[in-house]
């Protein structure tokens, strides 16, 4: 187990958000998390690394190996965060800086965690382009976010995740804000980098589609539980809770 | 009671940048009663083309036509072209955070001349207690603002609906609601519904007819049916295989190579070619003439 989340309750202000959440991240396993909007899917993943919003309280134990993530020291946890665990959050607009040049974003965290020099930090940036797929990556290294489109920022943003080679890739809705087209595209990255990689990925996402494509296991949450959690041919084929069922059951399409 | 879009294009110029055709030659017909919904990925030009229809946009050449009458753009006077109502995508923006929703939907029937509706009963009809009157739109929650939205463009009395994109700035579980919601009222009230979207799978659930739009120009248009069924343009059918089946199976979704052109510099001949898996010598020089399907692979004999 790369990631084990047990019991991980967080409350807000009195209220409680996370109810007692348990899942568990493998190696080159994409495991999804779905339900609706305030279900808590994106706080699970915020809670990972530690970047709940002001004021939230998190007990139980979000265990990454040996340590637990919860009572890391603040100095530990800023290793860990962007090190072995990364992000991608679901607006490429939004989480890219708009005034720094790709380059910039892709090497200042690798210079930090990796302690690389500016050659060797260019070096693994171009090659990281090349990776997810930007063409001209040589050229794309001085450009800015602006000068791309979003299914090409989505993929920046994914190789700014990859660039400290993280053991854990938290995805919040990566392709909530792509066409479908490229959203394709996008997910068949995530695929085979998972892959390759061998990364453990959680895959936050509402659209069961998405979540029928490349996830391994899949967890349905409801009100700050995970209600469901199992193979991805069984949840979405033969789903034993009836919430799952209903969201199932309202999708457009041929399987409604 | 029809809208008549004929051979539109629609023109951004910006200085010191090449002019931007967002729509180049686009026809289509909204009969009354009828729903039609206009999908392709973003950047081919279809807000470009509902703004132009409300009068947003100014028309470059072509015609928009409303029952019989050329839509005029937008100036400072008072409209009389009240007929076309529009909902927009993002019901944060759209509405007045400092106005009263039922303040903000008397402006409606005031535009209808309509003085005995109460606000309240409009609340009712998209699914809102009557009391939400009295509130202020950020009481609500998205859906429910883009219900109120609705609810004011109704007021005036459209005998046509223009929604762009009213659906994508929605959570999941509410995006089939609205769009539910709009068509039934739409229809209910004999106004025509143009609903522009990027989500197939939706627009499939509440359009008649399905317009597919790609760099500027209607590739495919339709009946819903047979367009899902039996998608015969090469770039209906890779947006088609391009959505994610919930079956449990794994199967990833096909790719379409490449991004969408520049509009400022779109390809020669047919607008797909480079893009397309069943290119030939002829799309390379000719443009395909505009029809049910745009293709040289279903040129009309």
């Amino acid at each position: 187990m790369t990631l084990d989340i047990t019991d991980l309750k967080v409350t807000i202000g009195g209220r409680e958000i996370l109810r007692g959440v348990d899942l568990s991240l493998q190696e080159g396993r994409v495991h999804g998390l779905a339900g609706e909007s305030g279900s808590g899917k994106t706080m699970t993943g915020l809670a990972v690394l530690g970047l709940l919003p002001h004021g939230a309280r998190a007990t139980g134990r979000i265990a990454l190996g040996e340590r637990d993530l919860l009572t890391l020291p603040p100095r530990e946890l800023n290793k860990v965060r962007g090190g072995e665990v990364a992000m991608v959050f679901q607006d490429p607009a939004t989480s890219l800086h708009p005034m720094l040049s790709v380059g910039r974003q892709l090497t200042e965290h690798m210079r930090h965690h990796l302690r690389l020099d500016r050659r060797e930090a260019r070096a693994r940036a171009v090659e990281l382009l090349g990776k997810v797929r930007i063409p001209g990556a040589e050229e794309a290294y001085g450009r800015f976010p602006h000068q791309f489109s979003g299914g090409m920022r989505q993929r920046i943003a994914i190789a700014i995740a990859l660039a400290c080679s993280p053991r854990v890739l938290i995805a919040d809705e990566p392709t909530t804000a792509l066409d479908v087209t490229v959203q394709a595209g996008v997910l068949r990255l995530l695929r085979g980098l998972c892959d390759e990689l061998g990364l453990a990925v959680l895959l936050v996402t509402h659209d069961l589609g998405v979540m029928s494509a490349i996830a391994d296991e899949v967890s349905v949450m409801k009100d700050g539980l995970v209600v469901e959690t199992g193979p991805r041919g069984k949840v979405l084929r033969e789903p034993s809770h009836a919430y799952t069922r209903s969201l199932l059951d309202s999708l457009p399409g041929e399987t409604a | 009671m029809t809208l008549e879009i004929k051979d539109l294009v629609v023109e951004h110029r910006s200085p010191g940048r090449p002019v931007v055709r967002a729509v180049a030659g686009a026809s289509l017909t909204v009969r009354p009663g009828e729903v039609v919904g206009l999908v392709g990925e973003s950047g081919c030009g279809k807000s470009t083309l509902a703004r132009a229809v409300c009068g947003l946009n100014p028309v470059t050449e072509g015609s928009i036509t409303f029952e019989g009458a050329p839509v005029t753009p937008l100036g400072l006077r008072r409209r009389t072209l009240t007929g076309v109502q529009m909902v927009f995508q993002d019901p944060y923006a759209s509405l007045n955070p400092r106005r009263r929703v039922g303040d903000q939907i008397a402006d409606g029937l005031r535009t209808a001349r309509d003085g005995e509706t109460d606000p309240a009963d409009l609340l009712e009809r998209v699914g809102l207690p009557r009391e939400f009157a009295g509130r202020h739109p950020h009481e609500f929650s998205g859906g429910q603002r883009q219900r109120i939205a609705i609810a004011r463009a109704l007021a005036a009395r459209p005998r046509m609906l223009i929604g762009d994109e009213p659906i994508s700035a929605l959570d999941a579980s509410a995006q089939a609601q609205v769009a539910t919601l709009m068509r039934d009222l739409a229809v209910d009230s004999g106004a025509g519904l143009l609903f522009i979207s990027h989500d197939l799978s939706v627009v499939r659930l509440i359009a008649d007819r399905i317009a597919v739009m790609y760099l500027g120009r209607i590739v495919e248009i339709g009946d819903t049916a047979e367009v899902w069924d039996n998608p015969r343009h090469p770039y209906t059918q890779a947006l088609l295989r391009a959505i994610p089946q919930p079956d449990g199976m794994g199967v990833l979704p096909e790719e379409l190579p490449g991004d969408v052109p520049d509009p400022a510099a779109p390809p020669e001949g047919c607008r797909f070619h480079p893009r397309c898996p069943f290119a030939m010598d002829v799309c390379r020089v000719k443009e395909p003439e505009p029809g049910p399907v745009a293709c040289w692979l279903h040129e009309p004999a």
